[in-house]
């Protein structure tokens, strides 16, 4: 096998950023930001997100073909949810 | 190296494989790909209803978060973490050869989805018992149907994992050929990705 993942250590320590990533998650939910609340909550969980896809997933070492495949329906959900609030948000 | 597979299928069409290891490694790892793609759309309809329903009805959304149990969440999302790990383990093990690790951390990976869905079952019941249901409003009804449809993925990677389980017990997998492990391992990782969305958008700001 010639592509390593990130090794044990690595992952354990994806693994300790995720831990702290979700008490840092709830502890901010618990402190009125009033808008700022969701954004800083979708800001950690793409974080996480992003840490899970490129460690876990090993897209890091990935090809370009597949990092086209991983971003394609990203692409897609931005957009149907761009297009419905677009209608439904000027009704 | 898939010689058992290989040599089935040439068995079954009568020709030679004409797929070497590496090109059948990464037509599996655009296929599962493919297939998570048309999970995030699957998931992504309902993450559309929240966004548009969360935009029109923000009272309601504030005020039935605050009814679900956020600690009980957040030890799910830790749960589901571990799980991931374990599998990511599991994959790194296996690559060296190591059979027998590899079964112990999807054990260890079930016994955490098992834990998941308990801890999952523990909530609904609650929420049944003060007469919360899909039917309830808006919020529970995507509540419901959001933690619902990852729930059945998560019981659907238990038995995924389960079957790699069997097939590693009866000597299939080794440090040259493990790809169904890397492909099972990717689907129970996005399993783990949407839970990390899921968590805060119901949980913590509702």
């Amino acid at each position: 096998m010639k592509e390593h993942g990130p090794g044990n250590v690595g992952y354990i320590a994806v693994w300790a950023a995720l831990v702290v990533l979700t008490a840092a998650t709830v502890a901010v939910s618990y402190v009125h930001l009033g808008m700022m609340n969701i954004v800083v909550a979708l800001l950690i969980a793409s974080v996480k997100a992003s840490l899970v896809a490129l460690f876990f997933m090993h897209l890091r070492r990935e090809s370009r073909l597949v990092w086209g495949f991983a971003l394609t329906p990203v692409f897609f959900l931005v957009l149907i949810i761009a297009g419905t609030l677009s209608d439904t948000l000027f009704r | 190296m898939s010689g058992e597979v290989t040599h089935k299928e040439a068995a079954m069409t009568g020709h030679e494989p004409h797929m070497d290891p590496a090109t059948a490694r990464e037509a599996a790892t655009l296929g599962i790909w493919t297939f998570l793609a048309t999970e995030v759309l699957l998931f992504g309809g309902l993450f559309t209803a929240y966004v548009i329903f969360r935009i029109k009805y923000p009272r309601m959304f504030y005020e039935d978060h605050l009814m679900l149990d956020r600690v009980l969440g957040a030890v799910n999302t830790i749960v589901l973490i571990g799980s991931s790990l374990t599998v990511a383990l599991g994959i790194s093990a296996i690559r060296k050869g190591k059979v027998r690790l590899l079964r112990m951390y999807l054990s260890f990976t079930i016994l955490l989805a098992a834990t998941f869905l308990g801890i999952k079952y523990l909530e609904y019941t609650e929420k049944f018992s003060h007469g919360l249901s899909p039917g309830t409003d808006i919020f529970f009804s995507l509540y419901f149907m959001l933690t619902g449809l990852h729930g059945i993925h998560v019981l659907a990677g238990m038995v995924v994992l389960g079957a790699v389980l069997y097939l590693a017990g009866k000597g299939k997998y080794s440090e040259s050929y493990h790809t169904p492990v890397e492909i099972s391992g990717l689907y129970w990782h996005f399993v783990d990705l949407v839970w990390i969305y899921l968590f805060p958008l119901l949980y913590l700001v509702g």
